[in-house]
């Protein structure tokens, strides 16, 4: 049924023009074909056991529309990271808002374009790079968003290249105008010895029904240095599927932080392979959800090369009768000699009804490694309750302050100050929400 | 100011205190030895509001008021700090971020308005030479990590910035080298007042050389079978618990 309409919508916009550049409509053509082979995935499916996906495949969502009247810069306020000269890319609806963005002050050698415009501008550079490492081949939602690209953001760092602040992609949805999907999609080639840091924050203007489903593609070359953020905070009425896909070439160092709060149902796949040897990534991820939230993020180390590191930390803290579910897979292939890979995933739950499906998944085919995984469920310790409320805090206060520590090794590893107090607020925020609420 | 009368509790429907009588007034050090598990823990954590344990008969009176009926924030709020045998550890949280919320809790219970972090730095710097430490160890974790000595010396720091009225040191003294044992001495000593009072709980009378008590009370099997000057602690000392164990029996 929806899987027809979004065919049908397909055409409708290939007839209308949504085909140009030319070059462009055979990948568009190739993914809606795979998306109409694949459908939505269902329980059946390994990799989406855990989590159902079945309201966002009953729910046409057509192309979301523009918004009436435009945010303003204070409408903005709550969704800014650092200081206002950081340079940052506002995306309404799906839709580039010139007037809210401003990246001036960029190094040479640092283009920072909407994916619209790197398409008319760049188009060699582009097809290079576009629908090369995000595989339309068993993923049914960058299948989709593959059919459907239109605008999002190309980050290109030139050789040597050392970009100062974070780039902010702000990706704000307002669903008055109506439900819908957004597809953005973000191509980051960081050429050799480039060093970039890159926020990808999605967010709710107002409460509603909406689908978010992105792609974020990046190709570090070799040397290179990715700090790359993401924030989920999506409506709680929502629904939210974000993959990325790294490759990751010899001594590049990818370190990953993915945030989630939102959504009603959200995913989050990062995926990298260590394609050349001293590769370096740490997957850290923090996730707090409450009331009917589900929260699903699956990882994938693929360990191609010898002498690579991986370092993976996810926490959860799950409320109310909210779900987690955490997969995190490590492929190391023969060749990937003295692997040194580390992983642990660890969850709050902080009511008898939350409930956590988490899954560490090594696959080593390689002898000569050292790789460790565990993962860990509990409640808030009663005695360290206990001992906050002999030293004068109330029940509330000991909670938040406990449940803060749990997450603050998580917030540690931000190396931006700014981007730390930023969400190191968003989760006090959350907890104290919680707990009135 | 401590009032307990005919004190009787215990945990999963175990009697530990078989019925306390203990007066502890403003200005007085008293201290509570016994042998192990005669129950010395118990009764600091049942004065603390420790959930674990029943109380089952008898009141406890704390400034006039029935501190069985207050949660243990309202007790520690009213002046009551219990140093714990065990102090718990809180990995995540540092310090100087601890002891500042437990301050302002203090201070929002009295009206006050909170310090911030600043003007806090100024209140610590003059609590941390009570228990000879440097700032280094505000930015250490709560506990986690720390030697069972600095765990103690750590809860006497805590007891330096919250002030308390009654202070409840449970065993403050095991796992201290004489050195820090009398610097933990010290700073307990630096903190007394007239119109403040200390209970003491030590299995040794090593520490009672440093803060010396008024009141001995020997405590076997949840009763309370001796009282008497400090040189009971010196008696008990050379002579053994079993002494008393048996002028207990006796009795
Ligand atoms: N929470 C508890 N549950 C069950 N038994 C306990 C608990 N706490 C203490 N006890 C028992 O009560 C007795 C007294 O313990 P405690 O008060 O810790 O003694 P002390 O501090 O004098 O060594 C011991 O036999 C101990 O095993
Ligand atoms: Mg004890």
């Amino acid at each position: 049924m929806t899987l027809a309409s979004y065919l049908q919508d397909f055409e409708a916009s290939a007839a209308n023009g949504g085909g140009r550049p030319e070059w462009l409509m055979p990948i568009k053509r190739g993914a809606i074909d795979r998306f109409e082979a694949l459908g939505f995935p269902d329980r059946n499916n390994e990799d989406w056991k855990f989590t159902s996906v079945a309201p966002i495949a009953r729910t046409v969502f057509g192309r979301m529309a523009a918004v009436d009247t435009l945010p303003t810069a204070a409408d903005l306020e709550p969704y800014l990271i650092g200081p206002p000269e950081w340079p940052r890319v506002v995306f309404v609806n799906g839709h580039f808002v010139e007037a809210l963005s401003t990246v001036s002050g960029l190094p040479d050698g640092v283009a920072v374009r909407t994916l619209a415009d790197a398409i008319a501008e760049e188009p060699e550079f582009v097809a290079r790079h576009l629908s090369h490492t995000a595989s339309v081949e068993g993923n049914s939602f960058t299948a989709l968003n593959t059919a459907f690209i239109t605008d999002g953001v190309v980050l290109h760092v030139e050789p040597n290249t050392v970009v100062e602040h974070p780039i902010h992609v702000l990706y704000l949805t307002d669903a008055r105008v109506g439900e819908g999907a957004t597809y953005p999609r973000m191509l980051v080639v960081l050429e050799h010895h480039a060093q970039a840091s890159l926020i990808e924050s999605y967010a709710a203007l107002h409460d509603g029904v909406y689908f978010t489903n992105a792609v974020t593609e990046v190709s570090l070359q070799a040397g290179s240095r990715l700090d790359h953020y993401k924030i989920q905070r999506e409506s709680e009425q929502a629904y939210h599927v974000g993959t990325l896909e790294a490759t990751q070439e010899r001594d590049s160092h990818f370190q990953s932080l993915s945030f989630a709060f939102g959504g009603a149902v959200s995913r989050t796949n990062i995926y990298t392979v260590l394609d050349g040897e001293g590769g370096y990534v740490t997957l850290n991820g923090l996730y707090v959800v409450h009331g009917d939230q589900h929260v699903d993020h699956q990882t994938r180390i693929e360990h191609a090369q010898p002498n690579c590191t991986s370092h993976e930390v996810y926490k959860g803290i799950l409320d109310d009768q909210a779900h987690g579910v955490f997969n995190g897979k490590v492929y190391v292939h023969p060749i990937a000699q003295k692997t040194d890979g580390k992983q642990t995933n660890q969850n709050l739950l902080m009511s008898p009804r939350a409930k956590i499906d988490t899954k560490p998944q090594l696959e080593i085919y390689a002898d000569d490694v050292r790789c460790t995984h565990g993962a860990t469920v509990g409640q808030l310790d009663d005695q360290a309750v206990f001992y906050c409320r002999s030293r004068g805090l109330s029940p509330a206060e000991a909670k938040t302050l406990l449940t803060y520590a749990f997450a603050a090794d998580v917030l540690e590893q931000i190396p931006s100050r700014p981007v730390a107090q930023y969400l190191e607020r968003l989760v006090m925020e959350r907890f104290l929400g919680s707990r009135e609420g | 100011m401590l009032e307990i009368t005919n004190l009787h509790a215990g945990a999963e429907g175990v009697e530990i205190l078989k019925g306390i009588n203990l007066t502890v007034n403003a200005g007085e050090v008293h201290a509570i030895m016994g042998p192990n598990g005669s129950g010395k823990s118990t009764l600091a954590q049942v004065l603390a509001g420790r959930e674990d344990y029943q109380v089952t008969e008898g009141t406890v009176r704390y400034e006039g008021k029935d501190l069985l009926e207050m949660e243990p924030e309202e007790r520690a709020l009213a002046g009551l700090f219990m140093a714990f045998q065990y102090p718990v550890e809180i990995p995540g949280v540092t310090n100087a971020y601890f002891l500042r919320v437990a301050y302002n809790a203090l201070r929002k219970s009295r009206g006050l308005e909170e310090v911030d972090p600043l003007d806090f730095m100024d209140l610590i710097d003059e609590k941390l030479k009570t228990v000879e430490w440097s700032a280094d160890i505000l930015e250490r974790q709560v506990n986690a990590g720390m030697s069972g000595g600095e765990k103690k010396r750590n809860e006497i720091l805590q007891m330096a910035v919250l002030e308390p009225k009654l202070a409840v040191l449970d065993e403050t003294d095991s796992g201290l080298d004489i050195d820090a044992l009398k610097i933990v001495a010290q700073g307990v000593n630096n903190m007394r007042r007239p119109d403040n009072a200390l209970l003491v709980i030590t299995h040794y009378q090593r520490l009672l050389n440093y803060i010396v008590p008024d009141y001995v009370h020997v405590l076997v099997d949840g009763r309370i079978v001796k009282s008497g000057g400090k040189e009971l602690a010196l008696e008990l000392e050379a002579q053994g618990y079993e002494w008393v164990q048996e002028a207990g029996a006796a009795s």
